[in-house]
């Protein structure tokens, strides 16, 4: 018999030990979430994917499904308070949409446009984040980065290299690569990387592709981010 | 650093990278920075890439990358070492050398900055001059910490009374009061037990499977259930029920039961682990033991937040006078099997390593970062292995327990909480310090006892606490009404609460991990509107916001530090409204920054000084 | 007749650091222009060339806040408007002329005034006509209450008219996907 938990008055079926959103997302059902990624262990940092629990809040990309749970996620409360973690993430950084190569592919900005975002409500931070052209193949712009870590994840885990790690902390934290001069191109990242791919902003790009795909033929600009379900962990393709 | 000194430095940790913190701790006093140099050398030397080294040395407060200075100041900035005048002292120091707060010296010889409470409320304000404390700060004394920098005296040679750390013991009761005999508590658990030795343990596991691996007899397990022991860290866990799903946790092949003692006393307010691992060590360690014969561990690390560094010494002397007694080591006295050693790990400024899975994480080399729970500890904690992390004040608590059994202690206190508490008194009142009674005290009968006068508030367990108003001074210091890890921060009427608020919301945004969303980014939203009304520049939307924030954070952050970062300012609302109150010169909304301060560069730069060159109330903008 | 018109809603709108892009989106509502001039009447606005501010229903700001003027006519209009509503980027987080936040004022007065190439004998200007640059420019929100936000760079002419008619029919505004867009 296939175990099943209750999201949104809708029975989802689950194999043990998967999470909440692993199942959901299986299921066809959409919860928003930044940090998770099918390929890598839940960090749940972002905690876009809270859901409520039995009437308490949880991030569901790490808390395993369990026969009878009762889960709410779509709810008018839950987006709102997921609307103000966007929120903080665009005013902690340098978020300018018009000027940004990711535009449209861009889970931060589908997510934000999924919820509903109509400002970004808080004072901005404006952090002074220099960007680093160094690498001839590749840019980094650190005014986008929401510390997601899955670059750090896929470089440890995948491609075996650690190119980046997370440095500093409290709302100092910052993104940092693997190299003496804190250069990317010291480092021993390669195009191909894993790690390149999985950035869901625009922090880390490959130079000279930003606008092959133009602007409305864009991963998201058919379908809004909840309707790419299965595709929500599709990787941005710029080739 | 040249090649033989940090051999040795990795020698002393076996090379490894769980040891990380603790190697560039080493650096980092030797060196008094860690130079990229350092990091490459240790890159090499244990096969790590050179950002998780960075990573790690970035995340906690004392370690640097960079140079700053080589005498680095950090004043202490708990809210009673600003009412002691911290702000003054700073300031005049900065004037003394010629330095700008945050920044370091143009020579390089010095900086000079702020840090989290170091825990010397009683006798504060408090600094730390490279990570040595120097308490009872005043005008004279800052003046002669100025020449001996000047001076380029060494601080090993600075005046010793500078250094003068007291007890305070001002009321002792059944802990601070026992003439605690070295091993006594273990014989005492020895006499009463039915079996000697250590067993293959046959409990079945409380989550799956026959767990492996020797553990004691259940005696002690039985004994500290029975006193209904709960640990003192704050939230009040059943300690035996802990030490139990420990002892019963599955065990893989090559692992081992941990025992962690978390003296990372950093909540702000708290300083009774200082004044136990200063006088009462034996029984903290003995404690320790008695938790690992309890639980089949073998291995046991305390955690001394980086603020005690200077009681290392002493507490490595007693793990090795320990040692020598056979109450550490192999078949520990004397019972076959009763295998079980302490190992220091001395922290680096990170209030959020108080957290067991960040302190677990941090034991292990790394940033502290908060796990994700299931798993807990007991099952997944050290390198995976089922580990109990309890406080300082518990280990004692449960030494106490051994010698005199869990009846004797479960009659003293509250119903529901057992045994003594430990109160770090501070603030305005006469005799600051430790203040051991009984669970069950009310606030009224500690400010009594401490001779605290027209008191308007006391902030009871620290920031992440509760602010307590006058008319409930009635109530309990216990689980069921108030629980706490031990701060009693006392504020009279002259206090402003809004600035102890302000205080604490600065805290827990130099404190947040960063891991968090919420965390991260609201408590420095959080601290910006404080600062706002702080300001005068608040107004009723500014109240909305802090809500909301409030909101958020207890909702959907990671852990307890941002789940309580609000507390001090919703208490401070609820009980003390005309003190936010007072600084609501605007009604209406008003602006996030400072107009008129938003033009200085351009004044600067042009030169003028023209009425159309400010903004203000003389143009009728502002209201 | 004469009580249809007085019932018309009256609508003021401005530019500050923008670049005049969301007024032509604005005015890319086209033929639906005729549509609106039945129900609203324009006050100061590009495209009546009033340049005061009266008492409106409707306030529309594009631009963010780079200098003392931009926070005088601002000021000006959530004193004169009901509804105030940021249009655009610009006045929603402060958009292309926020970039140059991490710089510090003086030092791009001084690239741009005194040691770019060319400027023989330079000076930053400092008549008192001309307003002061803030130190940082300012999405609007962050200095009067805002109560309608229209993202997009520049939002299409069919988001302002979706916002216009939700508010016009008293709705609260918003745009689904497609029509939300911060680029």
């Amino acid at each position: 018999m296939t175990q099943t938990f209750t999201l949104d008055g809708q029975e989802i079926p689950f194999t043990p030990g998967q999470t909440i959103i692993q199942a959901a997302l299986a299921a066809g059902v959409f919860i928003p979430h930044l940090c998770y990624h099918p390929e890598f262990k839940p960090h749940g940092s972002c905690k876009l994917c809270t859901v409520k629990v039995n009437g308490r809040h949880t991030a569901s990309c790490t808390f395993k499904a369990n026969t009878g749970l009762q889960v709410e996620s779509n709810t008018e409360e839950l987006n709102a308070e997921r609307r103000t973690l966007v929120q903080m993430l665009f005013v902690e950084g340098n978020h300018f949409c018009p000027s940004c190569e990711k535009s449209g592919n861009c889970q931060l900005q589908a997510t934000a446009y999924d919820l509903g975002m109509m400002s970004p409500h808080f004072d901005h931070f404006f952090p002074d984040r220099p960007v680093d052209a160094s690498h001839p193949e590749l840019l980094l712009d650190f005014n986008r980065c929401i510390l997601c870590s899955l670059c750090v994840r896929a470089s440890r885990d995948v491609d075996g290299k650690s190119v980046f790690a997370l440095a500093d902390r409290g709302i100092q934290s910052h993104l940092i690569v693997n190299a003496e001069s804190g250069q990317l191109a010291d480092t021993n990242v390669s195009v191909d990387d894993k790690a390149v791919q999985v950035c869901p902003v625009g922090v880390i790009l490959r130079k000279r592709q930003g606008f092959v795909v133009p602007i409305g033929e864009r991963t998201y600009d058919e379908l809004p981010i909840s309707g790419h379900v299965h595709g929500a962990v599709t990787l941005t393709e710029e080739s | 650093m040249d090649a033989g000194k940090l051999e040795n430095i990795l020698r002393r940790y076996d090379g490894s990278t769980h040891n990380l913190l603790q190697i560039l701790r080493e650096i980092q006093e030797a060196e008094g920075w860690i130079s990229p140099e350092s990091v490459t050398a240790l890159e090499q030397a244990l096969a790590v890439p050179r950002a998780k080294i960075e990573g790690v040395a970035s995340f906690y407060a004392f370690l640097h990358l960079k140079p700053i200075g080589r005498y680095r100041i950090l004043f202490s900035d708990n809210i009673t070492d600003r009412m002691g005048g911290n702000q003054d002292l700073m300031a005049r120091l900065c004037h003394l050398l010629w330095i700008e707060p945050g920044k370091v010296s143009e020579d390089g010889l010095a900086s000079v900055d702020l840090t989290s409470c170091t825990g010397m409320c009683d006798q504060g304000p408090a600094l730390l001059v490279n990570g040595h404390v120097v308490t009872r700060l005043d005008e004279a004394r800052i003046e002669t910490i100025a020449q001996l920098v000047r001076d380029q005296i060494p601080v090993e040679e600075w005046p010793a009374e500078f250094f003068q750390v007291e007890d305070n013991v001002q009321r002792r009761d059944i802990l601070l009061g026992c003439e605690f005999e070295p091993g006594s508590a273990l014989r005492a658990l020895h006499a009463r037990l039915d079996t000697d030795g250590v067993l293959a343990s046959n409990t079945r596991s409380w989550r799956e499977g026959l767990p492996r691996g020797l553990v004691g007899p259940a005696t002690m397990l039985d004994e500290v259930k029975h006193a209904n022991l709960r640990g003192r860290g704050g939230a009040g866990f059943t300690t035996g029920l802990k030490w139990e799903a420990c002892r019963n946790a599955p065990l893989a092949d090559g692992q081992d039961r941990i025992v962690v003692c978390n003296a990372d006393e950093g909540e702000p307010g708290t300083f009774k682990d200082r004044v136990l691992l200063t006088s009462h060590a034996d029984m903290v360690f003995e404690g320790m033991t008695l938790a690992a014969y309890a639980v089949g561990a073998r291995r046991g690390f305390l955690y001394l937040r980086g603020e005690y560094r200077y009681l290392l010494d002493h507490l490595e002397g007693v793990l090795a006078r320990r040692r020598r007694d056979n109450l550490l080591g192999h078949s520990i006295i004397g019972i076959p099997g009763a295998d079980f050693d302490i190992k220091i790990h001395v922290g680096a400024g990170a209030y959020v390593c108080g957290e067991e899975s960040a302190l677990i994480e941090s034991l292990e080399g790394k940033r502290g970062t908060p796990r994700n729970r299931p798993p807990f500890p007991v099952t997944h904690g050290y390198l995976e292995q089922p580990t109990i992390v309890n406080n300082v004040e518990t280990f004692a608590a449960a030494a106490l327990i051994a010698l005199n059994g869990g009846e004797w202690y479960r009659n003293i206190g509250t119903s529901h909480s057992a045994g003594s508490k430990i109160l770090s008194v501070s603030g305005d009142c006469e005799r600051p310090g430790l203040y051991e009674f009984p669970f069950g005290v009310s606030v009224a009968e500690v400010l009594e006892a401490c001779g605290a006068k027209d008191t308007q508030a006391v902030q009871v367990s620290g920031p992440s606490g509760f602010t307590i108003a006058a008319h409930e001074f009635d109530r309990k210091i216990c689980f069921e009404d108030i629980p706490t890890a031990g701060a009693f921060m006392v504020f009279d009427k002259s206090r402003d609460m809004f600035q102890v608020a302000r205080n604490f919301v600065h805290f827990f945004a130099h404190e947040s991990c960063g891991f968090c969303t919420p965390c991260r980014v609201g408590t420095s939203l959080l601290k910006n509107l404080m600062d706002k009304l702080h300001n005068g520049q608040g107004s009723p939307y500014d109240f909305k916001e802090i809500e909301h924030l409030n909101h958020i954070l207890q909702a959907m952050s990671h852990c307890g530090l941002g789940h309580s970062a609000c507390n001090p300012v919703l208490d401070t609302i609820e009980k003390f409204r005309a003190a936010y109150d007072a600084r609501m010169s605007h009604q209406d909304f008003t602006p996030a920054f400072d107009l008129d301060g938003a033009l200085s560069q351009a004044r600067q730069m042009t030169g003028r000084d023209d009425a159309l060159a400010h903004f203000g109330a003389a143009h009728g903008e502002l209201q | 007749m004469e009580v249809v018109e007085k019932k018309k809603l009256k609508v003021a709108t401005t530019s500050l650091a923008g670049c005049f892009g969301c007024h032509m989106s604005f005015l890319d509502i086209d033929e639906r222009l005729f549509d609106l001039v039945e129900l609203v009447e324009f006050d100061r606005s590009p495209l009546t060339d009033i340049k005061e501010v009266g008492k409106c229903d409707i306030g529309i700001i594009e631009g963010g806040l780079c200098n003392a003027e931009n926070v005088h006519v601002l000021l000006e209009f959530r004193r004169q408007c009901k509804v105030l509503i940021a249009m655009g980027a610009c006045a929603v987080n402060g958009g292309l002329p926020a970039q140059r936040n991490h710089l510090p004022l003086a030092e791009i007065l001084s690239e741009v005034y005194l040691s770019s190439p060319g400027l023989g004998n330079g000076m930053i200007p400092n008549d008192p006509e001309l307003p002061l640059p803030l130190n940082q420019v300012h999405p609007i929100h962050e200095v009067v209450k805002v109560d309608v936000f229209i993202p997009g760079c520049p939002p299409s002419g069919d988001a302002i008219w979706k916002v216009l008619t939700d508010l016009l029919s008293g709705q609260g505004p918003s745009l689904g996907h497609g029509l939300l867009h911060y680029d």
